[in-house]
């Protein structure tokens, strides 16, 4: 348990010293904010789809835990390039407690992160529908969060090295966020991107977000809810493999 | 008969037999067999990229034998890998800190992981610190350490807990002939009152012959001598252990590159061509 803490911990300590980082990882969602939601705002509402800020905030929230959490849980890598996974794999510590705690670590600093741009998107006018539904938002960022880190997590423990980096950026942290009905609803699409975003699980973590923040909803809050549950902790297990395979 | 030899085997706390590993078609470790006895200090000798960090790799888990056996504390590295961690400490050759933490939080990360009780923490950190000179610096970044404070620092950690085996990888490597001496007044301490079996690596061969009891020098992924600093000067017909390694192993200097397994890597690319 202590183990799981400390672990926890470092995640954090290291997130709250790097300003940077912090700062940096604003831009981007604020960009997005301003420029799709003020760009396209007014075809959004032309075409009978109401305020488009107020539907595409949610997206974007979801859209900054998914960059966080990925990034937080590829930071095995930085670990394994600067000596210190060495540390922490010769640890008599189970496996299993050690990925618990890199990924509690990382989904607490995309938590954070999601609720900053929270507040950002309230500065330039998104407002939630009922604030009695921000615990079920808290719920969904939460879960959003833990996938995503556990995912980094899977994906860093077989990468050698940063070069892979890009690579997942470009052909899978990118279209699990431009396909997933984060800047435009999932209604009425062609097949193929309707069939991908099915199979997207950031769809389903922005459609309770959604559900929970502006009251809109494509699939069900109870099919967000376990999909997502379910995919946690399949990609928990799955990480604590791999990460337990890791050879320095 | 059988007891005795029960016994015998009883106080070999590390045991290696014909053991292997190969990357790609670069063997980097060739079928070495040696025993360490409880309480020892040994000492491996070898050149860069001869196959010693390798060796230990294996020995404490972070990478899998391509064949061959160990037995660490009566453990299996491959087979019982948490009992083998519960039995050793590690001083890594390269940088194992993590420069985004302080002194103190990293000393702090490891008792926790090794459960080094609150009281007995605190103490032993401040003690430690002090040894490396360190303790006026503990609440500073680790990436605003300088090479030789970070290397201390390394050591204190390793240092931390009280392991039945302590495996250093070239642990003084930079250091002060002073903290050098103090470091190892340290290590050879723990080694006689809480009898910890002491397995180190290191390029000085006088540290060698005076703090080991005995040393395998190993060439190329294989060990071509065992036996005491004179045993292993008899055997060569030279004055110094110096001389001898550098007649067992043939005079010429390995070029190193970034880390021993970039080496192999790179060598099983130019062998592939």
């Amino acid at each position: 348990m202590s183990a799981v803490y400390i672990l926890w911990l470092r995640q954090l300590k290291r997130y709250l010293r790097s300003r940077a980082r912090l700062l940096g990882s604003l831009g981007q969602p604020l960009l997005f904010l301003i420029a799709l939601g003020f760009g396209f705002g007014p075809i959004f509402e032309k075409a009978g789809g109401g305020n488009y800020i107020q539907f595409l905030a949610p997206g974007i929230i979801a859209m900054s835990i998914l960059f966080t959490a990925i990034f937080s849980g590829m930071e095995i890598i930085w670990d394994k390039q600067f000596g210190f996974l060495k540390e922490t794999l010769v640890a008599p510590v189970s496996r299993f407690s050690i990925m618990i705690g890199r990924t509690l670590g990382g989904a607490t600093v995309a938590v954070f992160q999601g609720l900053l741009v929270f507040l950002i998107a309230m500065l330039i006018g998104f407002r939630p529908d009922n604030l009695v539904m921000l615990p079920v938002a808290f719920i969904f960022i939460i879960l959003i969060a833990l996938f995503f880190t556990a995912l980094g997590t899977a994906i860093a423990s077989v990468l050698e090295d940063m070069q892979g980096f890009h690579l997942i950026m470009s052909f899978l942290v990118m279209p699990i966020f431009f396909l997933s009905g984060a800047i435009f609803p999932l209604a009425n699409l062609p097949r193929a991107i309707e069939f991908i975003s099915t199979i997207n699980p950031l769809s389903y973590g922005i459609d309770g977000l959604r559900w929970a923040l502006v009251n809109s909803i494509h699939f069900s809050l109870l099919a967000d809810f376990f999909i997502l549950t379910i995919g946690v902790i399949v990609l928990i297990s799955i990480g604590s493999y791999l990460f337990s395979k890791i050879q320095i | 008969m059988i007891n005795n030899m029960l016994n015998q085997r009883d106080k070999h706390i590390i045991t290696v037999e014909n053991l292997t590993k190969k990357f790609n078609n670069f063997t980097a470790v060739d079928n070495i067999s040696f025993t360490v006895a409880e309480g020892e200090v040994f000492a491996f000798l070898g050149h860069n990229g001869a196959g010693k960090s390798t060796t230990i790799k294996m020995l404490t888990t972070l990478l899998t034998p391509t064949s061959g056996k160990i037995k660490i504390n009566g453990y299996d590295p491959i087979k019982e890998q948490h009992q083998t961690r519960q039995s050793f400490g590690i001083v890594f050759q390269d940088q194992s800190l993590d420069d985004q933490l302080t002194a103190q939080e990293n000393m702090e990360f490891h008792a926790v992981l090794y459960k080094v009780g609150k009281e007995e923490r605190k103490e032993k950190i401040k003690e430690l610190l002090s040894m490396v000179k360190l303790w006026d610096r503990k609440d500073n970044l680790v990436k605003t350490f300088s090479g030789g404070m970070k290397r201390r620092l390394e050591i204190a950690r390793g240092l931390l807990h009280t392991p039945k085996i302590l495996f250093l990888d070239e642990p003084t490597l930079g250091l002060d002939p002073q903290t050098r001496n103090q470091i190892w007044t340290y290590i050879l301490n723990k080694n006689k009152q809480e009898k910890v079996t002491v397995f180190f690596t290191t390029h000085y061969m006088d540290e060698a012959e005076k703090m080991s009891n005995r040393i395998a020098i190993i060439n190329q992924g294989r060990i071509i001598a065992d036996g005491t600093a004179q045993e292993l000067r008899a055997k060569t017909k030279t004055n110094s252990l110096e001389e001898g390694f550098l007649t067992l192993t043939g005079c010429e200097i390995k070029e190193k590159s970034a880390n021993s397994i970039d080496q192999m890597r790179m060598a099983s690319r130019l062998y592939k061509r």
